[in-house]
């Protein structure tokens, strides 16, 4: 039963992520260009209503579901692990115009290329996982 | 009803989107959860087998099937928005950025008859998998992806969404660091890319 709440959370996602456009390549194209305020009125608020809930559940010690703490561990601080691989990540978003999800849901809008990227972006990990002992942190 | 379905085929306001992502991230927090996307990859590498050669992919991957539903899900909701709920407007994006993308060889959004209006088809149409353009930025693209995004943690999901609301100093400097990949990306490699 938990499990369908899954699946049909995703399903409810990947139909945001399709009418609010964030998963076109355009979209992206005309963010990083700042030639449109969209996708920053779609992350803004998405963080803007974020912080303001994630505060109020904390004030109000709120738990989950199951009657525990949410999952709101704090990060780990260091810079070059976010800073670099952060700049790797954007560099692949801006080329494919793809995130990690919108890569899924155009793969159900029948895109089959997309099925290639998220091989490549598995391959990817397994690329990072094989070589983070060299890589600083 | 008629007015309902076409309401819910058009394209959102960027205010009810942002909103939408922000409910979904809170019904993942109140499950118990968290929101975000591409440790998903991390999953796939290890039901692949990856954690017999690389301890980083030796763990119980079940603890993580819920987010392998969640994407598969949102597979689903991209097929329901795109052949059940179609927007019958092609993306409407800025005319500076089409004329842009013109200059460098890419059509803009439903230039191209049969294609997707999210996509160019000079990229992403299936011929371009065998063609050098397409295996750069589709094989290469997914590459940076999934390296970059496990290097720093995260993804758009993970960092811009779950972690700047909870005010994380390290998601803002992934946040940065996204965008000066992207900056990078679309102003300067890209035409590069394309003219292959």
């Amino acid at each position: 039963m938990r499990m369908f709440f899954y699946l049909l959370l995703g399903v409810f996602f990947g139909f945001v992520m399709t009418k609010s456009e964030a998963i076109s390549w355009y979209r992206i194209q005309e963010m990083f260009r700042f030639e449109s305020f969209h996708m920053y009125g779609i992350i803004g608020t998405a963080v803007v209503l974020g912080a303001a809930g994630v505060a109020l559940a904390k004030l109000l010690k709120l738990k989950t579901y199951d009657g525990e703490e949410w999952s709101l561990c704090p990060k780990a601080f260091s810079v070059p692990r976010y800073l670099f691989g952060g700049t790797i990540f954007g560099l692949g978003w801006a080329l494919t115009g793809a995130c990690p999800g919108p890569m899924f849901t155009l793969l159900g809008q029948g895109i089959l290329s997309l099925g290639l990227v998220i091989l490549s972006s598995v391959f990817g990990t397994y690329l990072y996982g094989a070589f983070r002992h060299k890589l600083p942190h | 009803m008629q007015d309902i379905i076409s309401l819910i085929s058009s394209s959102w306001h960027w205010s009810v989107s942002g909103a939408l992502i922000a409910l979904t991230m809170f019904l993942l927090l109140y499950a118990g959860r968290e929101f975000g996307v591409s440790s998903n990859l991390r999953t796939m590498c290890a039901i692949a087998g990856a954690g017999k050669r690389h301890d980083f992919f030796r763990f119980d991957w079940k603890e993580q099937r819920w987010n392998l539903l969640f994407i598969g899900g949102a597979v689903i909701g991209g097929f329901l928005a795109f052949y059940v709920f179609p927007n019958p407007e092609p993306v409407q994006i800025s005319s500076a950025t089409v004329t842009y993308l013109n200059s460098i060889g890419i059509s803009g959004p439903g230039e191209t008859a049969g294609f997707t209006s999210y996509l160019p088809a000079e990229l992403f149409a299936a011929d371009q998998i065998f063609s050098l353009r397409g295996l750069v930025s589709l094989v290469g693209g997914g590459i940076l992806i999934g390296f970059g995004t496990r290097w720093a943690g995260g993804c758009t999901s993970g960092h811009a969404i779950s972690g700047l609301s909870n005010l994380q100093l390290p998601s803002l400097i992934a946040v940065i660091g996204f965008f000066i990949g992207g900056l990078l990306m679309s102003w300067l490699f890209l035409p590069f890319i394309v003219s292959l």
